[in-house]
């Protein structure tokens, strides 16, 4: 049973994944940390262990057939990838570290050859620090002035002073959902109020992309970045999506082997995209990793995964709503046509860091903190939150369990 | 797996919930701010020291329950001790939260009463932070008033 409006069958794709398969203590684990990161189906596990075991070897520098080979798989990942958000060529999609380096490598690179004194960059209230330190580190180098989007009553960013904030603005960069509030942004619109500023539109994608279909050519955005983990696939590999033009014009990032053409005493020449952006021997395994995930993730279809999140997210908000009433304070959306399955929340008072303690005894794993959104903890009037996120896996079952879990800690506090 | 009984004595739980020296204190006091970079936690003391005796101690900030039972116990503990009383029954504290510092005496006659009921929250690793966060700022806050 995985809720009565789902379209999936998360109690089977569950069993895909050996961890949520698994007992701590003779009890299962229920995992409501994906928004954080996501675990690791056994095709992912098995393609790693496989490409390892059989394939492994360098990419882009040896003729020997096995590095043929292993070149080869990691640049069939890429073409995945390329495919999964509908990019327009493979030269547009960089491997990086995660979705923070892909930020950092966009402020640092296209930032300091393009942003001046007194240049704008507008952020929103709801950003993720990798969307904000960057930008914050440009302002101390560079004296760029950041504008911010404020938010709603209702945790939808407030709009309405949009065109005045990006007057003159440079970049408008913004999350297409948050990682606290679970608030999907109209990230077409955004894209096309920048465009009409005559402003980049850069979208952190990371809590998007492992959630719902992707179609950056349709969003009309100029970077996009996400991050492998989140999204069924290994850590320590990122993606960054750029419009091909501006990538061609950037200065590189990070210089070292594979990124150049030519070096010479005197200097060095780039190599074409998208190793340009790849300097050094990139996280290979991870790569072919992320390519099974993805293979996993069409097999199971994203507008399937969307559908099923929304079920859970109507669910979990029913339950908890009528279970705990006014002991309960969800920060974020109550519409599930409006969010993700992201839920920040508040309990009877009990710090968070109690709460997720006293959790844990059920084996119920939740985020306990500031989600690395300092900024918008302050504005929402929290210290620190809870928070419970879903993701294919989960099921009503795995609500119930942290309903029940949340009763034992009203009895210790 | 440790019993959450072992973190949560009624103790600490009684100080979580009726803190003791909360408030600030007015300059010329001291104050010094920690924070747990972790769950958001911060904590601010207020140091009152005259001749090397600290007089008067207060705390105000948010955190858990593990970080405020833990800096409010430290408060009545230290209030009317010299520095160097203070000093050595951190080190005793920090020893048993297995936080000693190489090379450092530790003075295992000192008492350190109900604060020996955070000795459980060693069991619970991430939590030691929590616990430490009050007494690493009172540190700081020694050495500001002792410039």
């Amino acid at each position: 049973m995985t809720g009565a409006n789902s379209v999936l069958d998360a109690a089977a794709i569950r069993r895909e994944f050996p961890i949520l398969t698994s007992e701590i203590n003779g009890k299962p684990v229920v995992y409501l940390d994906s928004a954080n990161t996501s675990q690791k189906p056994n095709v992912v596990i098995d393609a790693m262990t496989t490409f390892m075991r059989e394939s492994y070897a360098p990419i882009n520098r040896s003729a020997y057939t096995l590095a043929a080979s292993a070149t080869e798989k990691y640049e069939g990942a890429r073409a995945a990838v390329a495919k999964f958000i509908n990019a327009n060529s493979t030269n547009e999609i960089v491997f990086t570290k995660n979705a923070t380096e892909a930020l950092n490598l966009v402020a640092y690179s296209w930032g300091r050859a393009n942003l001046q004194r007194g240049d704008v960059v507008v952020l929103t209230h709801m950003e993720h620090h990798a969307n904000i330190v960057p930008w914050q580190m440009l302002q101390q180098e560079r004296g760029i002035e950041l504008r911010w989007v404020p938010l709603t009553s209702d945790f939808q960013l407030d709009l309405s002073s949009l065109p005045t904030l990006l007057a003159g603005a440079k970049v408008f960069s913004f999350t297409a959902m948050s990682n606290v509030l679970g608030t999907i942004n109209p990230v077409e619109k955004l894209c096309a109020a920048a465009h009409a500023a005559g402003a980049l539109a850069i979208v952190d994608a990371c809590q998007s992309v492992p959630h719902s279909p992707t179609d950056v050519r349709a969003l009309g955005a100029d970077f996009a970045m996400f991050s492998s983990h989140k999204m069924c696939g290994p850590s320590g590999v990122g993606v960054l999506w750029g419009r091909e033009a501006l990538l061609e014009a950037m200065p590189p990032f990070l210089g070292g082997g594979n990124m150049i053409s030519e070096v010479r005493l005197d200097g060095f020449k780039c190599a074409e995209l998208p190793a340009k952006f790849e300097a050094g021997t990139p996280p290979i395994t991870e790569v072919v990793g992320l390519g099974a995930a993805i293979e996993f993730l069409n097999g199971v279809g994203m507008a399937n995964i969307r559908q099923h999140e929304i079920a859970m997210s109507s669910y979990a908000l029913e339950m908890l709503t009528s279970r705990f009433g006014d002991d309960i304070t969800i920060h974020g959306p109550r519409n599930p046509e409006l969010r993700g399955a992201t839920f920040s929340f508040a309990f009877r008072g009990i710090h968070p860091h109690d709460l997720s303690q006293v959790l844990d005894q059920s084996n119920v794993c939740v985020r306990a903190g500031h989600h690395c959104a300092k900024p918008l903890m302050k504005i929402i009037g929290a210290n620190a939150t809870a928070r419970a996120s879903f993701y294919l896996y989960n099921t009503t079952q795995d609500a119930d369990a942290l309903a029940d879990a949340l009763d034992s800690a009203s009895d210790i506090f | 797996m440790p019993g959450i009984e072992d973190l949560y004595r009624e103790i600490i739980l009684d100080h979580y919930r009726t803190p003791r020296n909360r408030g600030e204190l007015p300059p010329p006091a001291v104050c010094t701010e920690g924070n747990n970079p972790l769950c958001g936690d911060d904590i601010r003391i207020y140091l009152d020291v005259a001749d090397g005796v600290v007089r008067d101690v207060k705390f105000s900030g948010q955190g858990c329950s593990i970080s405020q039972s833990s800096t409010s116990m430290m408060t009545v503990a230290v209030k009317g001790k010299t520095i160097e009383e203070v000093r050595a029954f951190v080190r005793r504290f920090k020893h048993m939260m297995t936080l000693s510092e190489d090379g450092e005496p530790v003075d295992q006659s000192i008492k350190l009463g109900d604060i020996e009921a955070l000795q459980g929250v060693v069991k619970f690793p991430v939590r030691i932070k929590c616990a430490t966060l009050g007494w690493n700022t009172l540190l700081e806050g020694l050495d500001e008033a002792t410039k």
